[in-house]
Order: structure tokens, then C-alpha cells, then sequence
């Protein structure tokens, strides 16, 4: 990967770097390192390239390399992008400036604490919830394709955070549930073997949840999976003001869940 | 259930100072989509005003002969009062055209495995805004 062999010369790139060392420093300050350019590096191979020939200090966190494992979201440029999906040449020759994902707590150079995300992931139970359990003797949760479509979207998201990053909701209320969070808890709850809807309406339809959304977007353009988490919060909205409108002005018919 | 919480413990005696990076007020200069979403948040302000200013308007039109129906009109042919309209126009437009397209967002119909595509859902937005907006015209040229 590293060693390509079509591109190599003798240009270079500048990476201004985040670091962020607590035993040594209060404040972040930015470094600036010079890695050779090469047409088909990403953001990440270049932090990798830092981490292994120039400075072996730098941490960072990252797996797969291939836009699937969600772990090597920066903010490159301002902009929250998954590092392995963010080409040298969208840049170069500019200097690029790699700081960690928005809003979180940095706990060291580029890497950010998710405790927060991870809770939040558990608040909106984040799971199937079946209808029933059944033994496994009697076989699948069987769906049709028009079912899988009411959900599959929301399934694809990765739990990268870059819509957190983009979300300045987020950024000036820490309580809010969040896009991913959301999108996930919809993916759910429009899935036609779960029965869940009642035990995540509680954080889902309260003002840390949808109500706190203001429809930025940006979620929704940053999203490496096309989650379409803003679509997931308005939608939610829209069921909810439904069912509440039903129970007022229909007191008689009981609700579906 | 114990060992869990012995384990949490033990993570936060090993935990370092975290770095918490301030969201700068001025956050919504900073993007374009930042700056347009707080244009769209601001339209509200014009678009209600204005509802306000047309319900004032209907009261103070209660029981008025033509004459003094006009009259109602007579401070509003200043060129301020033109130009204030016509920046509530602006804004109830941008208002209007803004959240016309985010209605897909909100709004998914869905045939079989297929979704409706959003711009007929967008787009429906306009068709009944024409429809309206000719009724409107049409009842009030019949009565003027």
C-alpha cells in the first residue's frame, strides 16, 4: 500500500497535527510534520506514515482502511471525514490540518473519549427487542424485502460519530441523544420483529431526544453510510406528533403499542 | 454486577486529564450550511412577525366603512413600508423554499420497497402553493 509505485517523487505535504499530551502539556498545540505526497495516500496513511518514520508518539485510532470499521474519523480541514476516505490529492498541495472528532473530550493527540456515544447507544436500546422469544427449534424471524427496506438504512450506519462532530446541537447541549443514537433507535423501532418501541419512546420523544434536533443537516451530509440520521430524527417526529394528535382528538382508540 | 463496578473503578483511577475544546459562539460563521440553517432560523422571526402585523391589521379592519378602510391602507404606501415588505417577502420565501425541501426528509411514502422520490414530495409542496396562492388571487380579485 504504502510503497506506490506509479506515483512516487520527490513532493511533500504538510499535516498540521493535534497533540494533545496530558502528563506534559494543559493545552492542545499544533504540530506540523512533511510526508511524502503520493497520489493514492489517504489522511491516514499519511498519520501512519508520521507515526512509524518521523514521530512514534502520535496516537490515533484506526483498523480497517476501508471505510467499514468507523474507528479513523478526524476533523480534516473542520470538516468530520473518516481519514481513510479523505485523499492527500483533494488537498495538496495545501497544508491539511488534522484535529480529533468535534465536541468530544480529546484524551490524547487525536483520540477522543466515546464514553458519552456508547451510553447513549445503550439509553435507546440500540438492540432488537423481540415480540416473543422463541426457541430456536422453531425457526427464523421471518420479513419480507418490503419490511427489510422500512429499516435497512438506518442499519448501515458504523458508529463513526462524524454526525456527532457535525452537530453543533451537539456541541452546545452534551444531553442530546444525537443523530447516530437516534438512527439507530429507528432502525429498530421501524423493524417488524422488534417490539421496543415503548421502552426507547422515553428518551427517544423527550427534548434531549428528537425535540432538541433544529434540522441542521449536517449529519445527514457527512454520514460515509448514507444513514440519513436528520431524516431518522424528523421522521420520529413526525410519527410521534401523529400519535399524540390521535390520542387527543381520538380518545377512544387505543394506540398501537 | 460487582466485578463490573470494580472495573469501572479501576478505569477511572487510570484516567487522565481530558482536553475539552470550547464551541467558539461565533460556530455558525465558520461553514456555509452552518451560517444558511441560522438564516432559515432567523426567517421565523419576519414570517411571524408579519402574521402578527396581519391579524393587528383584520382587527383594526372590524366594522370599517370603505372609507376608513382605505385609510387603514394610507400608512403603508410609504416607501419604508414597501421596502419592510418587500425584505418579509425575501424571507418568507427563503423560508418557505428551505423547509418546502427538507419535507422529504420528514415525509417518506413508500411503495413496496420503494420510496416515493423526494422530489415528488418536494415538489408536491409548490403544486399545492400554486393551487392556493391562484384560489387566493382569483377570491380576491372577484371581491375587489
Amino acid at each position: 500500500m504504502a510503497a506506490s509505485d506509479t506515483t512516487t517523487s520527490d513532493a511533500t505535504i504538510a499535516l498540521d497535527v493535534f497533540r494533545y499530551r496530558p502528563e506534559q502539556e494543559d493545552e492542545p498545540e499544533m504540530q506540523r510534520y512533511e510526508v511524502p505526497y503520493q497520489k493514492d495516500w489517504v489522511v491516514l496513511d499519511a498519520l501512519n506514515y508520521i507515526k512509524d518514520e518521523i514521530d512514534g508518539t502520535l496516537s490515533f485510532r484506526w483498523s480497517c482502511r476501508m471505510g467499514v470499521c468507523g474507528s479513523c474519523g478526524m476533523m480534516v480541514n473542520g470538516e468530520p471525514i473518516l481519514t481513510c476516505a479523505a485523499f492527500l490529492r483533494n488537498y495538496y498541495p495545501n497544508p491539511i490540518r488534522v484535529e480529533p472528532l468535534n465536541y468530544f473530550p480529546v484524551i490524547r493527540d487525536l483520540v477522543i473519549n466515546m464514553e458519552d456515544f456508547l451510553q447513549k447507544l445503550d439509553d435507546v436500546k440500540a438492540w432488537l427487542v423481540p415480540k416473543e422469544e422463541k426457541p430456536v427449534s422453531e425457526g427464523e424471524y421471518l420479513q419480507t424485502p418490503a419490511q427489510l427496506a422500512q429499516y435497512k438504512q438506518f442499519s448501515m450506519c458504523i458508529n463513526c460519530m462524524l454526525c456527532y462532530a457535525a452537530c453543533p446541537i451537539y456541541g452546545q447541549h452534551p444531553n442530546f441523544i444525537g443523530p447516530a443514537a437516534i438512527a439507530l433507535a429507528q432502525r429498530y423501532n421501524n423493524d417488524s420483529r422488534d417490539d421496543g418501541n415503548a421502552e426507547r419512546e422515553e428518551v427517544i420523544f423527550s427534548h434531549e431526544g428528537i425535540w432538541e434536533c433544529t434540522l441542521v443537516g449536517e449529519c445527514t451530509q457527512v454520514c460515509p453510510k448514507n444513514v440519513d440520521p436528520a431524516g431518522a430524527i424528523q421522521q420520529a417526529k413526525v410519527s410521534h406528533t401523529t400519535d399524540f394528535l390521535k390520542s387527543v382528538l381520538m380518545p377512544w382508540g387505543k394506540r398501537q403499542k | 454486577m460487582g466485578e463490573k463496578a470494580e472495573m469501572t473503578n479501576q478505569s477511572a483511577d487510570t484516567k487522565t486529564k481530558e482536553y475539552i475544546r470550547p464551541m467558539p459562539a461565533n460556530w455558525w460563521l465558520k461553514k456555509k450550511s452552518y451560517f444558511l440553517f441560522m438564516v432559515r432560523e432567523l426567517t421565523c422571526l419576519f414570517v411571524g412577525g408579519y402574521a402578527v402585523f396581519l391579524l393587528v391589521l383584520i382587527y383594526r379592519a372590524r366594522g370599517t366603512n370603505s372609507q376608513e378602510f382605505a385609510a387603514l391602507f394610507d400608512g403603508l404606501n410609504h416607501s419604508w413600508a414597501i421596502l419592510l415588505n418587500l425584505v418579509v417577502l425575501g424571507m418568507a420565501l427563503y423560508h418557505s423554499i428551505t423547509w418546502f425541501n427538507l419535507t422529504p426528509k420528514a415525509m417518506v411514502v413508500w411503495r413496496g420497497e420503494e420510496r416515493l422520490s423526494p422530489m415528488v414530495i418536494a415538489g408536491s409542496n409548490y403544486v399545492v402553493w400554486a393551487i392556493v396562492s391562484i384560489l387566493i388571487a382569483w377570491l380576491a380579485y372577484r371581491i375587489g
